[in-house]
């Protein structure tokens, strides 16, 4: 194994709710060996100088989405994040725009109400039976999707949405973002329903195209481009409703 | 006030077999209550890592007998024949129901669905969603499962008992992570849907969140593990992080490359070259690594796995992921230069003794997926047969919990007060333990060091190759860990999201099945599948065809036999 000879020092925005007080800045001095993440560097303050710090991680190869948290000020995933990539300062702290439980371990539940509430399933007047076989789905109608299913829900664009920022009940990029992934799926009837759920309240309209969440997107999800394609498909869809109206 | 818990059917764990038996159960009757428990939120679980694919009989010169026959040699003819039997006929349906429920599945030009080779099986039969297999069929899982309004889920609780009673499940005493307040669910069912244990060993492909938990209850409460002594080892993981490099890369026509620039798996598996199964090419890697032909790198000895031959346009629309990993985890771009891989611990094939429907031999207790064995996978999984396995046990275990626990719904209320014991008996003996930890003043050791400490003996003696002083070793080893994890002291001493507390039942829990795995390898005097015993090298049909039960015990495991279901297939020896 490679040997640590040179530390580093990082900085962890605390928040300890039973503490006095509740929220300081932490510095510690940790071990660097090269091709270190992020990660690793919390992962040695916990097993070796403070086992208080709390934050979440699982997989460490950026696909559970678990781990996101400010670094440098920017939202990023701490396992796929060098340190190599930060210069000389770094300051690691829980995402913006969630209630902190502790530390870096911020509440989900507003965006797991979200998740539900847009209805991330394939809706259909009549589902096929397993003995009718798959849907047939060609390569292109994939396609149209794919970039859309790519979404590991690790709340990194909630935390640059200015809008989410001034208005939590905003339903936000990923949200919008899965439903406009089963609106473009060929298997599916749901797109109105859909549309009905994503313009109500706080909805996509309220979307003031910053475009911080495409940008932060660690996985090239483009949420921006499906909500500004969703207030296409909804005015259509409005267009629509009139004209048939009318008609009648 | 304490809140009270009660639920039809429990299933713990979020990860494909637990989220399927979940919807199983749900549709099974909107009258039942079924809940999801998990440690973390469904979509962060272990599933979401898995690449490759997922194997069933879809394509016309495909057949359930071959699928099986290869299942069957795959696992050194420890698996039970009638249980491959009944899986790959299954596979195909849970597939297209997955299809159905909008899984991206990766297509042919005419729309169906495409199918890729995959290592031991005899012709292309793995689906798959790209190199994101797992990922998209979890979170496919997990949306779907949105639609049920009898699923309720508890996220981020932490179960730390099983509770049992005359035999029977009673329900589990768990944790919640943001206040720590134990409770007592009561339940008419409870599936174990944990995964696996690769955590317990330091160099690993599987997430921190793998240590065993229900695999290690299930076994405490009194039902039985089996077969824990076979370990599988992946071939090519990224030296250093453990990070899995799919064998689909080699489905796709990757070659491994020895320090002499040599295809050396030709003098392993000549006929299947990279495509023999996980095993026997584990073993292949350190053989050449040993005898000098490997690469030494700064995380060790590796050998390269080279793609440049498929080409760019290849390897971005069928595995993106292996591109993204290798050129964040290896500082490697697989488009112009190979990719140092080396084995790692990947996966259990061991588990929770069950049969085809999910059940052990305690009523009311299921388990499905890597916390489970059916069995299917006998002495070594084939790749790709472990997604699909997730989705027909979980549906079997789903439907078969539903069924039982509506049995019962005649009978009265789910009431933790027809207990024997009274509810507080059982949380005292899970709050004693936090208490003890919460109160340790310093000077006790580390979890981080006895768990690394752990990790190491299981690495170093438990292993690719084995052999009977290392298993003593490492069992001596484990004894030593569980009098240090009795004095273990902890830093955090708060109530909300104390994740410290969570570590000491996880390593507590590591100890009991690291045990199970080093005596059921110490007994198995012979080599078959992932098992490879240096002091008895061959595979001992006469005396040792037959599985492991491992009962607890205070004094470690009590084995007893099982016989293995041979259908049609003979054991044979094992060429590739």
């Amino acid at each position: 194994m490679q040997k640590a000879t040179e530390t580093i020092n990082i900085r962890v925005k605390r928040y300890l709710p039973e503490n006095e007080p509740r929220n300081f800045y932490q510095k510690y001095e940790v071990k660097y060996f090269p091709k270190m993440f992020v990660l690793d560097a919390l992962n040695y303050v916990r097993d070796r100088l403070d086992g208080t710090l709390a934050y979440r991680w699982s997989c460490r190869m950026g696909v559970c989405g678990s781990c996101g948290a400010l670094v440098n000020g920017i939202p990023r995933l701490t396992c796929a994040t060098p340190l190599s990539a930060l210069g000389k300062g770094v300051t690691i702290e829980p995402l913006h725009n969630f209630p902190i439980i502790k530390d870096l371990v911020v509440d989900l539940g507003d965006f797991m109400e979200k998740l539900g509430r847009i209805k991330p399933w394939i809706i259909r007047e009549r589902d096929r039976v397993i003995e009718e076989g798959e849907y047939e789905q060609k390569p292109a109608e994939l396609e149209l999707y794919s970039q859309f299913s790519a979404c590991i829900n690790c709340m990194l664009c909630y935390a640059a949405c200015p809008v989410y920022a001034g208005d939590v009940d905003f339903i936000g990029p990923a949200a919008s973002a899965l439903g406009y992934r089963y609106n473009l799926d060929s298997r599916d009837e749901g797109a109105e329903k859909r549309l009905e759920v994503l313009t109500e309240g706080a909805g996509i309209f309220d979307c003031t195209f910053v475009g911080e969440c495409s940008v932060v997107c660690p996985k090239s999800v483009d949420p921006a481009l499906a909500i500004q394609r969703l207030k296409i498909d909804s005015a259509l869809t409005s267009l629509k409703s009139i004209l048939k109206r009318e008609k009648s | 006030m304490t809140e009270r818990y009660s639920y039809d059917v429990v299933i713990v764990g979020g990860g494909a077999a637990g989220l399927r038996a979940a919807i199983a159960a749900a549709s099974h009757s909107d009258k039942l209550s079924v809940a999801v428990i998990s440690k973390v939120y469904p979509m962060r679980s272990h599933t979401v890592s898995a690449e490759g694919g997922t194997a069933s009989v879809l394509k016309e010169y495909d057949s359930f007998e071959l699928h099986a026959s290869d299942t069957i040699k795959g696992g050194d003819y420890l698996a039970d024949q009638d249980a491959v039997e009944a899986f790959v006929k299954e596979a195909p349906s849970e597939i297209i129901q997955l299809e159905h429920w909008g899984c991206p599945w990766s297509r042919e030009p005419d729309g169906k669905l495409a199918v890729r080779a995959f290592g031991g099986m005899s012709v292309k039969r793995t689906v798959f969603a790209a190199d994101k297999t797992g990922f998209h069929m979890l979170h496919t899982l997990f949306q779907h499962s949105l639609r049920y309004p009898n699923i309720i889920r508890l996220d981020e609780w932490f179960v730390s008992s099983l509770i049992m009673e005359d035999g029977m499940v009673k329900g589990l005493v768990a944790l919640d992570l943001r206040t720590r307040e134990l409770a007592f669910i009561a339940s008419r069912a409870v599936i174990m849907a944990t995964g696996g244990a690769g955590r317990i060993f330091q160099f690993t492909t599987n997430a921190v969140i793998k240590t065993g938990d229900g695999m290690a209850m299930a076994y405490r409460a009194g039902a039985p593990l089996k077969d824990m002594e076979f370990i599988q080892f992946h071939p090519t993981a990224l030296p250093g992080s453990g990070i899995l490099i799919t064998e689909a890369s080699r489905g796709e026509g990757g070659y491994l490359i020895n320090k002499d620039q040599e295809r050396f798996l030709k003098r392993y598996t000549p006929e299947k070259m990279e495509l023999g199964p996980r095993d026997i090419l584990s073993r292949a890697l350190i053989t050449e690594i040993r005898e000098g032909r490997g690469y030494e790198g700064p995380f060790g000895s590796y050998v390269l796995l080279d793609l440049r031959h498929l080409g760019e346009e290849l390897i971005d629309r069928k595995l993106p992921f292996v591109r993204e990993l290798a050129r964040n985890y290896a500082g490697i771009d697989p488009v112009h230069e190979p990719i140092p891989v080396r084995p790692a611990v990947h996966y259990t094939m061991g588990g929770i003794h069950t049969d085809v429907l999910g059940r052990t031999p305690v009523a009311g207790l299921y388990a499905c997926g890597e916390a489970a064995c059916v069995s299917i996978n006998g002495a070594n999984r084939l790749g790709s047969n472990s997604l699909s396995e997730c989705l027909v046990f979980g549906r079997a275990a789903g439907v078969d919990a539903a069924t039982f626990a509506l049995s019962k719904k005649g009978q009265g209320e789910i009431e933790d007060s027809n207990l024997l014991n009274p509810v507080g008996e059982y949380l005292r003996i899970d709050e004693e333990k936090i208490y003890g930890l919460l109160k340790r003043e310093g000077g006790g050791e580390r979890l981080s060091d006895l768990r690394s400490h752990l990790q190491s003996i299981m690495d170093t003696n438990v292993g690719i190759f084995r052999d009977s002083s290392g298993l003593q070793e490492a069992r001596r080893q484990i004894r030593e860990l569980r009098t240090g994890l009795q004095r273990a002291a902890i830093d955090d001493k708060g109530t909300v999201y104390n994740t410290e507390v969570i570590e000491a039942f996880e390593l507590g829990f590591m100890l009991d099945v690291a045990d199970a795995i080093a005596y059921s390898a110490l007994i198995r005097e012979e080599s078959r599948g992932a098992h490879y015993r240096t002091d008895f090298p061959k595979r001992d049909d006469k005396n040792f065809l037959f599985h492991q039960l491992s009962y607890y015990s205070p004094g470690g495991p009590v084995i007893k036999h099982l016989s293995v279901s041979i259908t049609k297939w003979q054991p044979a020896e094992r060429k590739y």
